[in-house]
């Protein structure tokens, strides 16, 4: 299940998270595996309450006071980052690895003035003088797109727009040259022309720094702007994974199915858009087999019965559905998925 | 910014033009007259009366009055013959002032640490204690709590003096009994509002650029809470004035608020105007502090002229 890959710079291993509620432990996060390459960017996609957030929380080390790490470890330079102390940690983070957050209206102190907030992880981690991290400061703030960054650096937080205030979270973040960005969901908030600016300077400052992505998202339109991989996860497990293209026009799981038949194409005509019929499982006691069971058209006895284990569709390329099995029937494909599969069987007859 | 500060002494006058009015006419409504002596022959009060003018009708009283407060004079006390008002009050004003300036800083500078450890430590017997120290604080008045200090740590412990003013040693305890009140409401206040921003999202952003819990407090939680706590300061400043005119006669504190109190009783009107005005010019004195605090700390209040007086 994890898979092998060149040069993984973190790998995620059999992560369980539960949440302490009143009325029992909320299992979010369900034996999660995944490795992230260096200088890959790798889209995590799902519905709301999927676990997107709690997996990268689980990294940082900033889940909520009620969760718990049941099992599982995070292996980052050779070392397992949920072993660490409150101080390894606080060394890493910021440093090495960095977030950027989804809501850039709050993502900011408003009391402190944005220059030293964007200084602040340097002050943090090194020994550099105060001048020289303004000076830093002002050089990233042009990076990420401010203007008169130099004469900017005394405003605060509420003298700039939405999408002004993300690429400052952004250079927040970037300040430290960490070896891996944490974005969760960082263009939700932000209207479409500053989602695809955002996206566009992700890009950029991968392609000058190297650095590694994981990009948490529910828009399958972003993730076809930034990911090289996807992993789709649903009710606090990954259910299939593969590179961009893979989970595009060859996706596997029912699941991934369902979310691409609910994103609108350009020769989408109907008069509803399509949506997931049903809701996702109570995570308080989640189902035994296949936990999209219940809302999959495709679904088998065997999926109420049995958790699917992931069958290889390709070295990169896996799926956790019982379809994929051997002795599973042929499913009538949707239509989308159908029309996306001619195209995936189109490359290859080339 | 200037601009602004002079319009709010301007309104600062007005204030207490108006204060000085309605005290002018509310105090002639008091019963009773500045020469109740028996030992006074009804010819001497009469000759006293139009000596200092109060035979005269009301209305032309009051306009000498204000038209003297004009030229800076403030009249002379009828209790104590031949001192000014401005000279009373200056000889007094020194002890007032130190007590007031104390409680509040103690109690402001406490109740911040106190609301602040309690917030990081929520739900804590720390916090639990804190609570309980800040609903005693509020519950009981400064003169009871006066009374126990002066009780326990001066008369059985000898630690403090107790009821003479012999500087700081004695100023220790009516401090302590002002600033209890100022403490307990900082420190519910800070809790409070120190508890939502730990949870505020800059905050886990602070902490993902890997600020330690103490740094988070420092450089970024602090500030931010303090905001609802600048805004109490205002009426705390009322309630430690006020509590001050009790406070003062239980410690025997030769301070205005003892002065104040006896004024009244004793009909001394122009101490009694003197007085009013500079608590009325104290008090919005502190309101405007507090709105350029206010300035400082928040850079999203800025301050200009269409800010209400």
């Amino acid at each position: 299940m994890v898979q092998p890959t060149d040069s993984p710079i973190l790998s995620v291993e059999n992560l369980r998270v539960d949440f302490a509620t009143f009325a029992g432990p909320v299992h979010a996060i369900r034996d999660v595996s995944f490795t992230l390459n260096k200088g890959e960017t790798l889209a995590i996609v799902g519905e709301s309450g999927s676990g997107k957030s709690v997996t990268v929380r689980s990294i940082m080390g900033l889940l909520a006071n009620n969760a718990r790490i049941v099992a599982g470890r995070i292996m980052f330079q050779d070392a397992d980052i949920l072993k660490n102390t409150k101080r390894q940690l606080n060394a890493l983070r910021g440093n090495d690895i960095a977030m950027i957050f989804q809501d850039p209206m709050t993502s900011l102190d408003p009391t402190m003035p944005i220059g030293k907030q964007v200084a602040e992880p340097l002050r943090l981690h090194t020994s550099i003088s105060e001048k020289k991290a303004l000076a830093e400061a002002v050089r990233v703030l042009q990076l990420v797109g401010i203007q008169d960054a130099a004469e900017r650096l005394k405003d605060y937080p509420h003298q700039f727009s939405g999408g002004q205030r993300q690429r400052i979270v952004i250079a927040m973040a970037i300040i430290t040259q960490p070896q891996i960005l944490l974005a969760d969901e960082p263009t939700t908030a932000l209207d479409v022309t500053i989602q695809a600016q955002i996206i566009h300077l992700l890009k950029e400052i991968q392609a000058t720094t190297g650095t590694s992505i994981i990009f948490i998202t529910h828009d399958l339109g972003v993730v076809a702007g930034i990911a090289d991989r996807v992993a789709v996860m649903y009710a606090g497990k990954i259910v299939e994974y593969g590179m961009v293209d893979e989970i595009f026009y060859n996706p596997q799981h029912p699941y991934t199915w369902g979310l691409l038949e609910a994103m609108p194409t350009l020769t989408t005509s109907a008069d509803r858009l399509y949506t997931i019929p049903g809701t996702p499982p109570d995570l308080l006691a989640p189902p035994p087999g296949d936990a999209f069971a219940p809302r999959n058209p495709f679904a088998m006895q065997i999926d109420l019965a049995e958790q699917p284990p992931f069958f290889p569709v390709s070295p990169t390329h896996a799926a956790a559905t019982w379809l994929l099995h051997p002795a599973a029937p042929q499913v009538t494909l949707p239509p989308e998925i159908a029309r996306r599969r001619q195209i995936w069987a189109a490359r290859f007859a080339h | 910014m200037i601009k602004y500060v002079l319009k709010r002494l301007g309104y600062l006058v007005l204030t207490l033009f108006i204060v000085a009015t309605f005290t002018f006419f509310l105090m002639k409504l008091l019963p009773g007259t500045p020469f109740n002596n028996p030992k006074i022959a009804p010819d001497q009060i009469a000759v006293l009366r139009k000596q200092y003018g109060l035979d005269l009708p009301v209305w032309q009283q009051y306009l000498n009055y204000m038209v003297g407060v004009v030229h800076g004079r403030f009249g002379e006390s009828y209790q104590f013959t031949g001192q000014s008002v401005s000279y009373l009050i200056s000889t007094r004003i020194g002890p007032s002032l130190q007590l007031g300036v104390q409680a509040m800083l103690i109690g402001t500078l406490l109740g911040i640490l106190l609301g602040a450890v309690a917030a990081m430590r929520k739900n804590s017997w720390v916090d639990a204690t804190a609570t309980i120290f800040a609903i005693i604080g509020r519950s009981i008045p400064n003169f009871v709590i006066a009374a126990l200090l002066q009780f326990w740590l001066a008369y059985k412990l000898h630690w403090f003096p107790i009821a003479l003013w012999t500087g700081f040693s004695s100023s220790i305890l009516p401090t302590l009994a002002l600033a209890m009140a100022p403490l307990a409401n900082t420190a519910r206040f800070m809790r409070t509002e120190m508890v939502d921003v730990l949870n505020s999202d800059y905050i886990e952003v602070a902490r993902a650029k890997g600020n330690s819990q103490w740094q988070l407090v420092a450089r970024h939680a602090l500030r931010n809470s303090m905001i609802p706590v600048v805004t109490i300061i205002g009426p705390m400043a009322v309630d430690l004035m006020l509590g001050s005119l009790v406070v003062e006669n239980v410690f025997a504190i030769p301070g205005i608020g003892q002065q104040f109190v006896q004024s009244i009783t004793t009909n001394d009107y122009p101490v009694i105007m003197g007085l009013t005005m500079l608590y009325s010019a104290m008090l919005t004195g502190v309101i405007l502090i507090v709105d350029i605090l206010y300035g400082i700390i928040d850079p999203r209040i800025r301050l200009s002229g269409e800010v209400n007086a």
